[in-house]
C-alpha cells in the first residue's frame, strides 16, 4: 500500500515522556521539535517501566512504577505531571482456587496501551510476570483477563521466572486495531504472539513462520520470544515484528510471518529489540541492531550504533547514522526505548541503558543528543499534548 | 498501636508513626490501609504474601506471618531491606 495521502493538522506542542529505573522525566517540545524543555524527576528512585500520555485526549498520562521494596502500582496524572493520583486497584493477578494453579504477583506493569478511540478512558496493562489487564476508568482500577491470566495452556507457555528475560518474563506489545475495539493482539517474552477477536474472550496463536534459537521446535509456542510488535497505523492488516530470532512482517489475513530481516548486513545481523512504524507509510520501519552473537552482548554491533530503515516493507535496509558516535559506543536500547512522532517528516527519538536521549526530526537522517545522564532508560513515548 | 512508617511510604501516611488497631498482623495492615488508601498493595502482594525485601518487626522481632497475633500495647515497625544499587 502506498504512502496515505491525507494531510496531518497544524502540528501541536510534543510531549516526550522518559521511563528511566531511577524516575521518569517529560521533555516538552515546540511544533518544530526545535526546543525541548525538561521537566523531572518524576517520582525520583522509582522504577518506572513506562509513562504515556493518552493520545485520545492529549492531556492524560498514565505512568507504571515500582521501587526495589514497594509493590507495583499506576500513577495518573491529568495536568502533563504537575500532581500524580495512585491507582485505587492495580493490576493484581486473582488469587486462585485451592488445587489451582500456583500462585503468582504482579512484580510490575511493563507495557501500557490505551485503548480504542471509541473508548475513552480504556487501557491495556501487560506486566511481569504475563499478566494481561484492562482499565475502564482511565487507570483508577484494573481486571485481569482470566482468559490468558489464568489459563492453563497460556500459563504453560508462560513458563516461570526461571524462563523469562533478565528483569522477568512480560507481556508487551498490547495492540488494538483501530478499526475495531474487539480486535486484540499481544506478545509475550517468551510465549509467542496472540490475536483475539472477541475483546479478549478467546484467543488465537500466531507464531507460524517465526523461528527460534538453534535446536529448539518452533512448533512449542513457550520458545517463541517476540521483543517487540507493532501494527502499521495506515494499514492495520500489517504488522512487523523484532524478534529474539529476526525482524519479521506479517501480512494479515495471512498468519504466516516472513523474516524481512534476513535482507540486513550480514555483519550488522537482525536482532535488537525496538521497531517504529511510520505513520502513514506501511512500507517504512526503523529497527535499531543489537550484537545477538554467542553470548549475546545485547550492544550496537562493534560499537557503531545506528537505527537501519526499510522503505519498501523489509526487502532492503539502509544505515541511519549520521550525529551517532562512530566507534567504541556499546549502546543497548531497549524495546519501549525507540518511538517515533506522528509528523511529516517523521521525528524519531530513542533512550539508551546508559542515561542518553537522542532525536532526529528527518526520520534518522541525523541524530543529535538531547541529554546525557539520565538513569537506565526504559521507555521513551511521544505523543501530542493538547 | 503504634506502627513505625519506612520513608518510602511515608507519601501515605506523612508521618513516620501512626496509629492502627486489629487483632493480627493482617488486620493491622488493613486498617493502615483503610487510613491510608494504598499503602497495604506496597507491602503485601495480591496472594497475601509480604513483598520481598519487606520486613515487619513486633517489638524488635521479625514476624513474616499475617495471622500473627498482636497486642495493643506491642509496637510495629515496618522496613525495608535496602539492597542493591
Amino acid at each position: 500500500m502506498p504512502r496515505t495521502t491525507a494531510t496531518r493538522a497544524p502540528a501541536r506542542p510534543l510531549l516526550l515522556s522518559v521511563a528511566t529505573r531511577k524516575g521518569a522525566w517529560l521533555f516538552h517540545g515546540d511544533a518544530k521539535r526545535k526546543a525541548w524543555s525538561v521537566d523531572g524527576p518524576h517520582f525520583l528512585g522509582h522504577t518506572i517501566s513506562q509513562v504515556r500520555l493518552d493520545p485520545r485526549d492529549g492531556r492524560t498520562l498514565l505512568a507504571a512504577a515500582k521501587t526495589g521494596h514497594l509493590g507495583p502500582t499506576i500513577f495518573r496524572s491529568t495536568n502533563f505531571g504537575r500532581t500524580w493520583k495512585e491507582a485505587v486497584r492495580p493490576p493484581a493477578f486473582a488469587q486462585p482456587a485451592p488445587g489451582g494453579l500456583p500462585p503468582r504477583a504482579v512484580d510490575h506493569t511493563f507495557w501500557l496501551t490505551p485503548g480504542h478511540d471509541s473508548e475513552p478512558g480504556t487501557w491495556y496493562a501487560g506486566t511481569s510476570p504475563q499478566g494481561l489487564f484492562r482499565s475502564d476508568d482511565g487507570g483508577a482500577t484494573w481486571s485481569p483477563f482470566a482468559s490468558v491470566n489464568d489459563d492453563p495452556q497460556f500459563r504453560e507457555w508462560m513458563g516461570t521466572v526461571q524462563d523469562g528475560t533478565p528483569d522477568g518474563p512480560k507481556l508487551h506489545s498490547i495492540i488494538v486495531d483501530p478499526r475495531d475495539a474487539r480486535h486484540l493482539y499481544f506478545g509475550m517474552s517468551g510465549g509467542g504472539v496472540h490475536e483475539s477477536t472477541d475483546g479478549g474472550a478467546h484467543w488465537r496463536t500466531l507464531v507460524e513462520g517465526m523461528q527460534v534459537v538453534g535446536g529448539f521446535d518452533p512448533s512449542t509456542v513457550t520458545f517463541h520470544d517476540p521483543h517487540v510488535v507493532r501494527l502499521c497505523p495506515s494499514n492495520p492488516d500489517r504488522l512487523y515484528q523484532q524478534n529474539h530470532c529476526g525482524i519479521y512482517r506479517l501480512d494479515r489475513p495471512g498468519t504466516t510471518w516472513q523474516r524481512i530481516g534476513l535482507k540486513m548486513p550480514r555483519r550488522v545481523g537482525d536482532i535488537g529489540f525496538p521497531l517504529v512504524l511510520h505513520p502513514r507509510d506501511d512500507g517504512v520501519a526503523w529497527v535499531f541492531p543489537m550484537d545477538g552473537t554467542d553470548v549475546w552482548p545485547r550492544t550496537s554491533p562493534q560499537g557503531r550504533p545506528a537505527a537501519y530503515v526499510t522503505r519498501n516493507g523489509g526487502r532492503t535496509w539502509q544505515r541511519l547514522d549520521t550525529g551517532f558516535p562512530a566507534e567504541q559506543a556499546w549502546w543497548t536500547v531497549k524495546r519501549q526505548a525507540m518511538t517515533g512522532d506522528t509528523l511529516d517528516p517523521v521525528g524519531l527519538y530513542l533512550g539508551t541503558t546508559s542515561g542518553e536521549l537522542w532525536t532526529s526530526r528527518d526520520e534518522g537522517a541525523k541524530w543529535s543528543c538531547l541529554a546525557r545522564h539520565l538513569p537506565e532508560i526504559y521507555a521513551v513515548d511521544v505523543a501530542e499534548r493538547r | 498501636m503504634k506502627v513505625l512508617i519506612p520513608s518510602a511510604l511515608q507519601s501515605y501516611t506523612r508521618r513516620s508513626k501512626v496509629e492502627a488497631s486489629g487483632a493480627t498482623l493482617g488486620e493491622v495492615l488493613a486498617d493502615l490501609d483503610r487510613r491510608h488508601p494504598g499503602l497495604r498493595f506496597r507491602v503485601v502482594d495480591e496472594q497475601e504474601r509480604l513483598r520481598p525485601h519487606m520486613r515487619v518487626f513486633v517489638d524488635g522481632r521479625a514476624v513474616h506471618d499475617l495471622d500473627h497475633a498482636l497486642d495493643p500495647a506491642q509496637d510495629l515497625a515496618i522496613v525495608m531491606a535496602l539492597s542493591g544499587g
